[in-house]
């Protein structure tokens, strides 16, 4: 690839581009032109003569299946790609008339600020204060300075009364909040976003979206952002940057470029399925439309979303029974005296914020974890009170970081190993395996499967003890819409198995199509337990966006829809 | 003198604790010793904050304690106090075969159980004196004042005791999942189980923060030649190790006198040549630099005083300081140096209350 053919951008002397026919196409403050990035040991390149232009002010988004490069993409801006992340970058970048081939990551940390999917593993300091100031100590702003725009930031991003609090001590969505401040301080023109929201509530990533939106229409600033829940911000982005798979993408605005996008969120689809154009983006959008929607609905009632599996078998009790179960660490009541039934084929969806004790109470379900007092019974038997290796043939949990289990060098080794443990026929695990997900070769290492493989992988591993009850800890984490609905057959299958499965989760559309149940908490507590539509449909916060659409009529799901419109009209 | 709430700076403290440190360190006169651990204890209570390693002082206290006990349990361990008033008779176990000459046990006399007492008593003060810097001053804003050329070495400790943490948290993670699949394994085997997880999940955070810092502009412009670099490093390097061996034959009293104050100087100086070159190549500038004020300083030598009182004393009039145990008698308590060790409990008052970590407006009540 010949790049230096091509102009640059006419801005920054630094360059040196030649001013070419081309260069009006790249008069963005960002512009790939003809990018082709291949890393060391792939066999094709990830992306694949990538031209893209960013206008100034825009709020652009990167989206896509997992794996077709939308971090190379975020990379790239900065120069991370390829100078720190080694591999070959044939083309050429510019960030305001800056050329990434010539500028490393740290002489552009002026013009581009970055903010990672772990805002905890980027930080250098300890304290929100000091945080804020470190990119402006690196490029030596006089400490006048630097105080002023310490104090604009706290206040842009409204954490200060967070200033002098040790980072660790944040909230998941306040440590995003000082990550973006930490960017935000050395006024870079360009701010990129690694799935600022990925591991943050609902709520929590409305704060974080709030403050993006507010940089992007009262500073100006460009922001760049990549996101698999395209539901949360597809409808503030001026520009969908979509990553086809083969190397190449589709730039344009949101409305056109998702009218035929494998991924989509829910309020798109239902506007391909009712036909509206142009697609509606938010939930504002649909819902003036939707009138006649919901008027050809009226009389439909929302099938369940699942067959109602064999919970309706009067002859089984719960699986599981929990009742009055307390969790506390030091001082701090995690689980409050919960009480909890899980009938055999039942899915259970447990939501509420971060820390409200979800996590607490799967692992003490399952025993590993502490539990205080209260009782658990599987069968009749409490799976804290026997070994390890007996309590995971009761109940088997998927942690939130599923890769913690893994230690071998090949897949087939993991497998191997996980039937040694549960006491089963070789082979066994793999044949579980190959039910999940077909195609995983048996001498991959762990580390480079898809992060919905290595789910897969480890929820074989569990399920290889044969457990009644399953619980899966935040296991939508990373996946793509294709993803999370091959996610939502494999619950089911546990479930018609006849298996109880709870899954605790953020994401409301995933649980609205997964499950049978909601459980929520909040401060260690049930406050409320039931089924998904009538819990959902009523709560301003976890209500997915169909049910938002169509209130206040009791649809959750597009696939609920699209059954009862075919009904209608056939 | 503003009273205004503010951190002091951390090297006002340091100074203070290690000045009281080094007039311990010349002293086993038991009142004087407890005089200035009360001392330290005191100026500790009146103006710590409300940060979590301000609450790091009393696990210096147990230590301290810990420290003047064993010092006493060995003497009676290894017996060999038979001269002046017995207290105790415990039979005597001579060791055998190549450890012949050592006997464990026998007598213990008051006289030499109370040698033991005052030495170890001197070592938990001077322990207690440190702890008291570190409870009284951020270890980590410390760093912050270091001059520009150690910044690189600065920010290199400062992630590495973040890591550490980390490293806890990440083992006792991978160790609860491992429940998760039985881990029946013993031994290595358990140990791979551990140890894969962990190292793999501690690289990706070391890579997502070298990404960070590269990102955020850690090592912009630092464009020095060779000769430059070496030179400044060797200087820094020499400069340092000066000062180190310079305050340690301050802090021991049995060291010759040119390993000290002499060499404390010569430290300072070398290392007074190579700052300024090596930090030049350094551009950067410093967030909120505590400033250096009337306070500072007066704090600085409220401890630097009784070091130098005790230190002169030390060598001129050593009676008082180090109490005659023959004959056994109460220690008396020398006049100047006790009004020496007072002045250092000055900052109580003299220093400005602290500023609380979790509400920034206000002060820490003492």
């Amino acid at each position: 690839m010949t790049a230096d053919t091509t102009g640059g951008p006419g801005g920054g002397g630094m360059t040196g581009g030649t001013t070419g026919a081309a260069g009006g196409m790249y008069g963005g403050v960002i512009g790939f032109e003809a990018v082709t990035v291949t890393y060391e040991d792939a066999a094709a390149p990830v992306l694949r003569d990538f031209s893209l232009a960013v206008e100034e002010g825009e709020l652009c988004l990167v989206a896509g299946r997992t794996g077709v490069g939308k971090s190379t993409v975020l990379g790239a801006i900065n120069g991370l790609v390829p100078h720190f992340t080694g591999g070959r970058l044939a083309g050429r970048v510019t960030v305001a008339g800056l050329d990434t081939r010539t500028a490393p990551p740290r002489e552009l940390a002026h013009v581009v600020g970055v903010v990672g999917q772990d805002p905890l593993a980027g930080f250098v300091t300890d304290t929100v204060e000091d945080e804020l100031a470190y990119t402006m100590e690196q490029l030596a702003v006089p400490p006048a300075a630097m105080r002023k725009r310490v104090e604009e930031t706290l206040d842009l991003l409204g954490i200060a009364e967070l200033r002098r609090r040790p980072l660790r001590t944040l909230s998941g969505g306040q440590q995003q909040r000082v990550a973006i401040g930490a960017a935000l301080t050395a006024h870079p023109a360009v701010l990129v976003l690694d799935e600022p929201t990925s591991a943050l509530d609902p709520t929590a990533a409305e704060d974080v979206l709030a403050a993006i939106t507010r940089l992007v229409h009262d500073l100006g600033t460009t922001v760049v952002i990549a996101e698999h829940r395209l539901e949360r911000v597809v409808q503030y982005a001026d520009r969908l940057v979509l990553l086809t798979g083969s190397g190449a993408a589709v730039s344009g605005p949101p409305a056109e470029v998702l009218v035929d996008s494998p991924v989509a969120p829910p309020v798109v689809e239902l506007g391909r399925l009712a036909g509206w154009s142009p697609l509606p983006l938010s939930v504002r959008d649909a819902r003036r439309r939707a009138a006649p929607l919901r008027s050809t609905l009226a009389d439909a009632v929302p099938a369940e979303p699942v067959p109602v599996p064999a919970r309706s078998d009067p002859t089984g009790g719960p699986v599981l029974t929990a009742r009055a179960v307390v969790v506390r660490y030091g001082p701090v009541l995690a689980v409050r005296e919960v009480d909890l039934d899980l009938p055999a084929g039942e899915v259970v969806a447990l939501m509420g914020r971060n820390g409200s004790g979800k996590s607490s109470l799967l692992w003490a379900l399952q025993g590993t974890g502490t539990r205080h007092s209260g009782s658990v019974s599987v069968g009749g038997v409490d799976p804290a009170q026997v070994p390890p290796h007996r309590a995971r043939g009761h109940v088997g949990l998927v942690p939130q970081t599923p890769s913690d289990l893994l230690y071998l060098d090949t897949v087939g080794a993991e497998c191997a190993q996980a039937d040694l443990e549960s006491e089963a026929v070789p082979g066994h695990c793999r044949a579980l395996l190959d039910q999940l997900v077909p195609d995983v070769p048996d001498d991959h290492h762990p580390r480079d499967l898809s992060e919905g493989q290595r789910l897969a992988l480890v929820l074989a591993i569990q399920l290889a003890a044969a457990p009644a009850v399953v619980l899966l800890d935040e296991p939508t984490r990373g996946l793509d819409y294709p993803g999370k609905a091959r996610l939502r057959q494999l619950v089911r299958a546990l479930a018609a198995e006849g298996r109880a499965v709870v899954l605790a989760t953020h994401d409301v559309e995933f649980a609205a199509a997964a499950a049978d149940r909601v459980v929520v908490m909040a401060e260690g507590e049930v406050i409320a337990d039931g089924r998904t539509a009538d819990v959902l449909v009523a709560s301003p916060a976890f209500a997915p966006q169909v049910a938002k659409v169509l209130a206040p009529q009791p649809w959750l799901t597009v696939d609920q829809v699209a059954q009862a419109l075919t009904g209608v009209r056939a | 003198m503003s009273r205004l709430p503010r951190a002091l700076h951390p090297g006002a403290w340091w100074l203070w604790a290690l000045g009281l440190a080094t007039a311990a360190s010349r002293t086993t006169n038991p009142l004087l010793l407890a005089l200035i651990i009360a001392v330290a204890g005191l100026v500790v209570a009146s103006r710590r904050g409300d940060a979590p390693w301000a609450f790091a002082f009393k696990f210096y206290l147990w230590a301290g304690l810990v420290v003047a006990l064993s010092r006493v349990l060995f003497r009676v361990l290894f017996g060999g106090g038979d001269t002046g008033h017995v207290i105790l008779w415990l039979p005597e176990i001579p060791l055998p075969g190549s450890f012949a000459g050592i006997h464990l046990l026998g007598p213990v006399s008051a006289e030499y159980l109370l040698a033991g007492l005052y030495d170890g008593l001197r070592l938990a003060a001077m322990l207690i004196c440190v702890g008291a810097a570190n409870a009284l001053a951020d270890p980590k804003r410390m760093l912050k004042a270091v001059p520009g050329a150690l910044y690189e070495v600065g920010t290199a400790v400062v992630v590495a005791l973040s890591v550490a943490p980390q490293l806890v948290e990440s083992v006792l993670r991978v160790r609860r999942a491992r429940r998760l699949r039985g881990g029946r394994q013993r031994g290595l085997r358990a140990l791979r189980g551990i140890a894969m997880p962990v190292l793999v999940d501690a690289l990706d955070r070391s890579l997502a923060l070298a990404a960070a810092m590269d990102s955020r502009g850690y090592g912009r412009g630092t464009g020095a030649t060779r000769p430059v670099r070496l030179a400044t490093g060797t200087l820094l390097v020499a400069g340092l190790l000066g000062i180190c061996v310079g305050v340690y034959g301050l802090l021991d009293g049995t060291s010759p006198g040119w390993l000290g104050l002499p060499m404390l100087l010569l430290g300072l100086l070398v290392a007074g040549f190579g700052l300024p070159l090596a930090g030049r190549r350094v551009r950067r500038s410093v967030y909120r630099p505590d400033p250096w004020r009337l306070t500072e300083t007066l704090v600085a030598a409220s401890g630097l005083l009784p070091a130098a009182v005790l230190v002169l004393t030390a060598r001129v009039d050593p009676g008082n300081l180090y109490p005659a145990l023959d004959p056994l008698g109460w220690p008396g308590l020398p006049l100047g140096a006790t009004l020496a060790v007072l002045v250092a409990l000055l900052p109580a008052w003299l220093a400005p209350p602290p500023v609380s970590v979790l509400s920034p407006a206000r002060a820490v009540a003492a």
